[in-house]
């Protein structure tokens, strides 16, 4: 039985209407463009060096509510961390998005992010909540062309 | 033999009897999470009456051989059932000769085909194709092709905010590099319809034919393709109740018979060697191939339901629930509607403020209320409206009020979600 409650939780729906680092950096020194044709979502992630750690990261775009909350919880995650820690956590996301619902999410090295595992019970909708994940990735490795989901 | 659909019923029922209706197809009888199913998405695939499921079966299990081949007794039987559908499709239509009838894997492939063959005969460099701001990307996307291909520009007739065309425009773009105009004549993401017999005129005094995307038409009204006085239309099987991968394109015999192939291969020919092939007449030209058998046969069989329909009573029916959506959506504070043309299919299509239409899909699902959300395969129509996406209610014959209230009690659901 699936469950609404597990999908728009309460921190969902409240990073969804007030994003966190919904913003254009200064000085951006990685950047990439993420995109899910099936929803219309849309991201673009910007972020700032400072020799390995993440200063700053901003991100732009619209979608759903899912595809909006993730990238602002994605946002403060990384902020702070060494591009080594970010991967780890991107890791740790695609693994919780992609395991089957019930099982156990670690909730030590995901921290909010633990709110996404609801997600798990609408296969659909799993695309969203990863999109901005890929996109950091992207940016992280400073690919050259725009991700998509599909 | 012909359908009856456009001919006056003989015995014509005082009114329509929805219960009635919606015991012929099994798929209505099911649940899903739990509840009945509501299914609102119509615009996108119908679902299938007992007659057409069991017609597919009992030509699979009685009929089955490959067509115009074999001279055996069975391969005559799957001939005749076949040929037997096209005339049917022709009675649908109201086409003057089965000839004009080309069977098609849906509207798509239709256009297509004489994107291609129209286009590569017919399109010169600098030669306009006119088409709407309101078409699907299967009336847009083949057209850019071939304009591309040809040198050839797309012109594109403009909409007002009500999703009507502009028809003071459409006349005036109308000119003489024009060399076709592709229209809807139903719009899928905004269920405004077209006046597709003062297109033709217009398009015909300056000696421009007409194609017509009809797939979003035929579930909802009698098509007579002679009165409206197109030179193509298109239907998709599904979306009329039949199978998939089936679908119809009428092209007058004058057009066709002038029109070079599409694919090339068997059945399509009359005669081959190295150095020359010859091709056969209208409709075998375009049907290169073994075609799709039993979804001729399962779309026949759809057409034969429909002409057992009163098609005044089932027209009044879906009025009667497109107002009824209309008035029950337009009452919530929180829903704004989009496409509110004066002359509409039962096509509802919504947005819920600060909600992205993907949510509300979501979580309308959870109450059992199956409707479409996204851009419809409609991208431009969603850019005019400033708009990423929409929720779209699509309502067929077998839809009732009950329908539309869990849809209402569905959206109110989205509201208290967000609000938490």
């Amino acid at each position: 039985m699936t469950d609404l409650s597990d999908l728009y939780q309460q921190i969902i729906v409240e990073h969804n209407r007030a994003p966190r680092n919904f913003k254009k950096l200064m000085h951006p020194t990685r950047e990439a463009e993420g995109a899910n044709p099936l929803c219309g979502d849309q991201i673009k992630l910007e972020v700032e060096l400072s020799g390995d750690t993440i200063a700053d990261i901003g991100f732009q775009g619209s979608g759903c509510a899912i595809s909006q909350a993730s990238a602002s919880l994605l946002t403060g995650a990384v902020k702070g961390k060494s591009t080594a820690d970010a991967q780890e956590l991107f890791r740790a996301v695609h693994a919780m998005l992609t395991s089957a619902p019930g099982t156990p999410v670690d909730t030590a090295k995901l921290g909010k992010l633990a709110a996404l595992a609801g997600v798990r019970q609408f296969p659909v909708r799993v695309k969203c909540a990863s999109l901005s994940w890929h996109t950091l990735r992207a940016a992280l490795e400073s690919a050259a062309e725009p991700v998509s989901t599909e | 033999m012909t359908t009856v659909r456009n001919a006056p019923s003989a015995d014509p029922r005082p009114t329509f009897d929805v219960e009635r209706v919606r015991r012929d197809f099994p798929l209505l009888q099911t649940t899903v999470r739990g509840k009945p199913l509501v299914y609102l998405d119509n615009a996108a695939t119908s679902q299938k009456p007992r007659s057409v499921i069991a017609r597919t079966e009992q030509y699979y299990a009685t009929e089955n051989a490959n067509v115009h081949r074999g001279v055996y007794e069975l391969s005559e039987r799957a001939t005749a059932a076949y040929e037997d559908a096209r005339e049917k499709a022709r009675g649908f239509l109201n086409a003057a000769s089965a000839r004009e009838i080309v069977f098609v894997r849906g509207t798509t492939e239709a256009i297509n085909l004489v994107a291609s063959s129209f286009g590569h005969q017919e399109l010169q460099a600098g030669d306009e194709v006119l088409i709407t701001a309101m078409e699907h990307h299967s009336n847009i996307v083949p057209w850019q092709l071939i304009c591309a291909e040809r040198g050839a520009v797309l012109k594109v007739v403009p909409m007002n905010k009500r999703g009507e065309l502009l028809m003071d425009e459409l006349a005036r773009l109308i000119g003489p590099k024009t060399k076709l105009v592709a229209v809807a004549h139903v719009s899928n993401s905004l269920g405004t319809i077209n006046p597709i017999a003062e297109i033709v005129r217009l398009a015909h005094a300056q000696g421009v034919p007409v194609l017509v995307d009809g797939a979003q038409a035929a579930p909802h009204q009698p098509i007579d393709v002679r009165s409206l006085g197109v030179d193509f239309y298109t239907v998709s099987g599904h979306k009329m109740f039949g199978p998939t991968g089936i679908g119809l394109l009428y092209g007058t015999l004058e057009r066709l018979e002038v029109l070079p192939p599409y694919q090339g291969g068997g059945d399509m020919i009359r005669s081959v060697t190295f150095a020359k092939t010859t091709y056969a007449d209208p409709p075998a030209r375009f049907e290169a191939g073994t075609p799709n058998i039993a979804g001729a046969i399962g779309l026949g069989a759809a057409i034969d339901y429909l002409g057992t329909l009163d098609w005044d009573a089932v027209q009044a029916h879906e009025r009667d629930l497109l107002s009824y959506a209309t008035q029950r959506l337009g009452a919530l504070a929180e829903v704004e509607l989009v496409g509110t043309a004066a002359h509409k299919a039962s096509v509802v299509s919504f947005t819920v403020r600060g909600v992205h239409a993907h949510d509300v899909g979501t979580i309308v699902d959870q109450e059992g209320v199956a409707i479409r959300t996204g851009h419809h395969c409609t991208q431009p129509v969603m850019d005019f409206f400033g708009v990423p996406a929409t929720a779209r209610a699509s309502f067929a014959f077998y839809n009732t009020r009950a329908d539309v209230d869990a849809l209402v009690s569905a959206v109110r659901q989205v509201t208290r979600v967000f609000a938490g």
